[in-house]
């Protein structure tokens, strides 16, 4: 339940803003981390961005996850 | 996989620390968060580590936690005309004393299954003549979203939508256990994602106060194995601490601005936990200036009068959260309780000990 997976944010409104991955899209919250750009790696938990990310390490996390994946499936 | 973080390469390195230790001692960790329970079954860690490490599954599935009297409460709720829940899908077939939530549903209760707080507050925009409750389960990854959601309830003046807040927080849990005499235990294998909250200062005391190692640790299988040697590392030097090895998903500090939400709106409480009682300051709810938002408030429940049945007879869970039992010396294991047909919420929740036994562990023996 404490799961939270790393996106990439799209597109930035107010305290909303877009993320995903591929063509994934999902609207989450940020105003836990208001200071997160376009561009910029979270963390997304619940519908909210819960932490910013160092984009290298997200893409570690990702490109480890779908190895997994991959090798799991 | 990464290079030099391979998984035989990590076995290998906890095969050598794990000589290390006092001839007899085995070392017991305990992996508190579900989400690593899940991973490590799937993983088939628990048989790949020498037999002088345990893993021990701990509390961390909130819906494995949530007390009988909280689902009484919420399935009180559920019946009431007027009231739509708007729950984690999480909560739906959790087994109470008189039923799940998916019964309730199929009994005519409203129940709608979201992903985020913040969908049940556009119910509540959306079915503006209706209660909207949101039924608050999580540990401190969890409770900000809800505080947040809260507050934008109380910025757009909804006088629809309330909150049933169940949530509990890890460390005065570690605590209990480590007061506990049943169990026993050498470190921790601390929650990733909790910890991007609170980062490292509310889990000294485990060093501290207990002499106890924690480790904060990401959620792959080489992370946890990282983990075990580091773990292992404090314990043959003697020197216990809170380190991190999830490193991209935790600062040191946390998220302050996600505590400082769960602080304004949230205030501690003594809550119950299924199997450990009642534990002070270990859940939290609702300060005062946010009373409108809060469904004990609202719908004046209160504790019913008199024993409640705590749990399903024969179903251990209690003992299993503990660390103190392993599901296949549950009687109903695999007989009367099973995924398709739970006896009790451990074996509801993938993250439950109990389902990650009965998916991953059933053939290796436990
Ligand atoms: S196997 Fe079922 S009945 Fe036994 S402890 Fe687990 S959830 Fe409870």
């Amino acid at each position: 339940m404490c799961l939270a997976v790393p996106l990439k944010v799209r597109k930035k409104e107010g305290d909303m803003a877009e993320v995903g991955l591929k063509g994934l899209r999902q609207q989450v919250s940020v105003a836990l981390t208001p200071e997160v750009k376009e561009g910029d790696w979270v963390l997304v938990h619940a519908g909210f961005a819960i932490q910013r990310l160092e984009e290298n390490d997200a893409l570690e996390t990702l490109s480890l996850l779908e190895e997994l994946n991959e090798a799991g499936n | 996989m990464r290079p030099g973080t391979d998984a035989a390469q990590l076995v290998a390195r906890v095969e050598k620390l794990a000589r290390r230790l006092p001839a007899g001692k085995t070392v017991h960790i305990m992996e508190v968060c579900g989400t690593h329970t899940h991973a490590i079954g799937k993983s088939g860690l628990r048989q790949l580590l020498p037999g002088n490490i345990r893993l021990i599954s701990g509390p961390g599935c909130p819906v494995c936690v949530t007390h009988d009297r909280e689902i009484a409460a919420y399935l009180d709720l559920a019946e009431r005309d007027n009231v739509v829940i708007a729950t984690f899908g999480d909560l739906l077939r959790v087994p109470g004393v008189r039923g799940s939530l998916a019964e309730a549903r199929s009994r005519g209760a409203a129940v709608k299954v979201v992903y985020s707080p913040l969908e049940a507050l556009q119910l509540a925009e959306q079915y503006w003549d209706r209660e909207i409750v949101f039924l608050a389960v999580g540990f401190e990854t969890t409770a900000p979203t809800v505080g947040m959601t809260v507050k934008k309830a109380k910025e757009k003046g909804l006088g629809n939508f309330s909150v049933l807040s169940m949530h509990k927080l890890v460390p005065p849990v570690l605590e209990a256990l480590l007061l506990d005499d049943q169990v026993r235990l050498d470190g921790f294998i601390l929650p990733g994602h909790v910890c991007t909250i609170t980062g490292v200062v509310p889990f000294q005391f485990l060093p501290r106060r207990f002499e106890k190692g924690g480790v904060i640790t990401g959620f792959e299988p080489c992370d946890i194995l990282q983990a075990v040697a580091m773990l292992l590392a404090q314990i043959i030097e003697g020197r216990p601490a809170v380190e991190i090895q999830y490193r991209p998903g935790v600062r040191p500090e946390g998220n302050p601005l996600a505590r400082q939400v769960m602080q304004e709106v949230f205030v501690p409480q003594e809550a119950r936990w299924r199997g450990l009682g009642q534990i002070a300051a270990s859940g939290l709810a609702l300060r005062e200036q946010f009373r409108a938002y809060d469904a004990a408030f609202r719908f004046s429940l209160r504790e019913p009068a008199g024993p409640v049945l705590e749990k399903k007879p024969g179903c251990s869970c209690g003992d299993i959260l503990k660390g103190i039992r392993i599901p296949p010396q549950c009687p109903l294991f695999k007989t009367a309780c099973t995924p398709a047909n739970p006896a009790g919420p451990c074996m509801v929740s993938s993250e439950g000990t109990c389902a990650a036994y009965y998916r991953y562990e059933q053939y290796r023996g436990g």
